[in-house]
């Protein structure tokens, strides 16, 4: 296990009907790896939240995840419009979500919030009109 | 006792080898080799879908014979909902209870009688522990093995109750005993069921250590078998029915969660359709519902594999046949039978890790980096021409060692392609330097073995 296993994806933007495609097959994954199976929810979760706010948000992006002998890392990475108020986006039903978005039942403001709740450590790098990065771990 | 015991099974003589079954099988159960499909008994959950798709009718589902009455003393007939919605113009379910006496059972016990009393269970049992709704469904034992093998975290959620046909075999044998005064062994009860999974549940039942069941029969082979008992003449039938419309209703898919009378459910059915539900329930994208019913197959039990009937026909029949029936026509105070029932499930059902690739997190983590690496090197075509489903299936396949690289037919291609390439341009060295050293010739002659061999291989 020296080496980390690692898994690309790539988040096409505005398109509902493949968002959570990457974390189901994350998840598929981590069970054939028989991981504990709280930390397979935690991460299909949080990794869920990211990959629907990156279609809602950001047109899309990349999602890298890197295994290790005792961490699981999503690096979230779009060029998107970028976070004007981190501390206000982490607050709990505080969204921007346009309106058509909410009509789907998206844009409940939990998405931050929730990808923080199951992550162990969460950052966020985020420059208005260059894009935003979340980097997420969770401790295996 | 065998926890991976099945009632699908495949009829070697009449496999030849297509992909079909591999391609439409939910848990990737079946791999052709050498020829022949062969279903992965761990990976099986008897949804029969593989019976449906097989253009050969090379899979069959394994049940008992109609002739098994003779071997009891005093039988009872369970026939389930699905079976009243085969028939044609049936306006009364006495008409067919009463041709499972005259075909010769002694007596019938109707699972959606049964089916009214799970329901009323499932009520006061969702209600006294509504924290930890949603509840999902148990009554198709399919979906509870699905959930056994791919759904760890769902586990808790099962609805821990007896299946309303376990309810129901209680009741007969009981009814039986105390009528007949026989021995229990003496009696037999006969489940009549649409599909090959509750063969199953009565070899290896989940939730409850030894079913009440003996027999179970198929519907298509009763069918033609009842039809000439059938008798339209009402002065002659005996009022044997106990169901409403909730009892027959749990026939069609949603039928169950209409006995629930709520409105916070979610019902689904066909096995694709469970397995993306299940997949979003473990991800909690719903909110506020309080059960969820999962039907393997399309239609509900209407649609099982052993029904002779098109299930959306079968179900507008039911609806015809319940519609001016009561809401239910079984309650747990009609008889002191039902007072005592316990429909709670008596052991609880473990996690199955059966596609876990290694023994240990280390040893999985080494293999799903090889077969990453691997499923990258084949041509992503997912043709099926090597016997798995997919070319990631395959490489996983290869890592787990049942499977070689060369089964990809494109792979195999490639390398017989170097190989002849090697081999001629070894020759054309050889003509040109004159030299023909033993060392060139034993190069030469290994090429050569090689090639062959391999050719040799796919030909067998």
């Amino acid at each position: 296990m020296d080496e980390n296993l690692v898994f690309n994806y790539t988040i096409s933007g505005d398109d509902f009907t493949r968002a959570g495609e990457a974390s189901s097959d994350v998840k598929n994954k981590l069970k054939m790896m028989g991981l504990d199976n709280n930390i397979i929810r935690k991460v299909a979760i949080a990794m869920y939240e990211g990959e629907i706010n990156m279609v809602i948000h950001a047109n899309g992006g990349t999602i890298t995840v890197e295994i290790s002998a005792d961490n699981i890392r999503m690096i979230l990475a779009d060029t998107g419009p970028g976070i004007a108020d981190i501390d206000k986006a982490m607050e709990q039903g505080y969204s921007t979500a346009p309106e058509e978005v909410r009509a789907l039942g998206f844009g409940a403001g939990m998405g931050l919030p929730n990808m923080k709740k199951y992550s162990d450590h969460m950052e966020i790098d985020s420059t208005v009109g260059i894009g935003t990065t979340v980097t997420m771990d969770i401790h295996i | 006792m065998n926890k991976f015991i099945h009632s699908v099974q495949l009829d070697e003589s009449a496999c030849i080898g297509c992909i079909n079954c591999i391609k439409y099988c939910p848990t990737q159960a079946i791999r052709v080799h050498n020829g022949k499909a062969k279903i992965t008994p761990q990976f099986c959950i008897d949804c029969g879908r593989c019976l449906r798709y097989c253009p050969h009718h090379a899979k069959t589902a394994v049940y008992d014979s109609v002739d098994e009455i003779q071997e009891f003393t005093y039988t009872v007939a369970l026939p389930a909902p699905s079976l009243y919605t085969q028939f044609n113009n049936l306006n009364n379910i006495d008409i067919v209870l009463n041709a499972l006496l005259l075909m010769g059972f002694d007596d019938v016990f109707e699972v959606s009688a049964a089916a009214e009393l799970v329901s009323e269970a499932s009520r006061t049992y969702i209600q006294e522990h509504e924290a930890d709704a949603p509840f999902i469904s148990t009554a198709c034992p399919t979906i509870v093995r699905l959930i056994r093998v791919k759904f760890p975290t769902l586990i808790p959620r099962l609805l821990p109750l007896k299946p309303p046909v376990e309810v129901a075999a209680e009741i007969a044998r009981k009814r039986a005993i105390e009528k007949t005064g026989l021995k229990s062994e003496d009696i037999g009860i006969f489940f009549i069921s649409p599909c090959p999974s509750k063969v199953t549940y009565v070899k290896s039942p989940l939730g409850i250590e030894k079913s009440e069941i003996d027999k179970v029969l198929a519907i298509k082979e009763v069918y033609p078998i009842l039809l000439k008992h059938m008798t339209h003449d009402e002065s002659k039938l005996k009022p044997l029915s106990m169901s409403g419309r909730i009892g027959i209703g749990w026939s069609n898919a949603g039928g169950e969660s209409a006995g629930l009378i709520t409105d916070n459910y979610l019902a689904c059915d066909g096995i694709m359709s469970a397995l993306r539900v299940l997949s979003d329930l473990e991800d909690e994208k719903f909110h506020g519902l309080k059960f969820v019913e999962l039907n393997a197959c399309n239609g509900g039990c209407v649609g099982g594999p052993l029904t002779v009937e098109n299930p959306y026909v079968a179900t507008a029949k039911s609806k015809q046949l319940h519609r001016d029936l009561p809401v239910a026509r079984t309650h747990s105070d009609d008889s002191d039978d039902y007072k005592d029932l316990d429909y709670q499930w008596s052991s609880y059902v473990e996690y199955e890790p059966v596609f876990r690739l290694g023994k240990s997190f280390r040893e999985s983590f080494e293999m799903m980096g090889l077969i990453e690496e691997l499923t990258e090197q084949l041509p992503g075509l997912d043709c099926g021409s090597c016997g798995a489903p997919t070319c990631r299936a395959l490489a996983e396949d290869i890592i787990r060692g049942d499977a070689t690289k060369n089964d990809c037919i494109y792979a195999f291609h490639e390398y017989i392609n170097t190989l002849s390439k090697d081999i001629f341009f070894l020759t054309q060295s050889l003509q040109l330097s004159g030299n023909h050293s033993s060392e060139s010739m034993d190069l030469l002659e290994d090429y050569i073995y090689k090639l062959t061999t391999e050719l040799d291989k796919k030909e067998r």
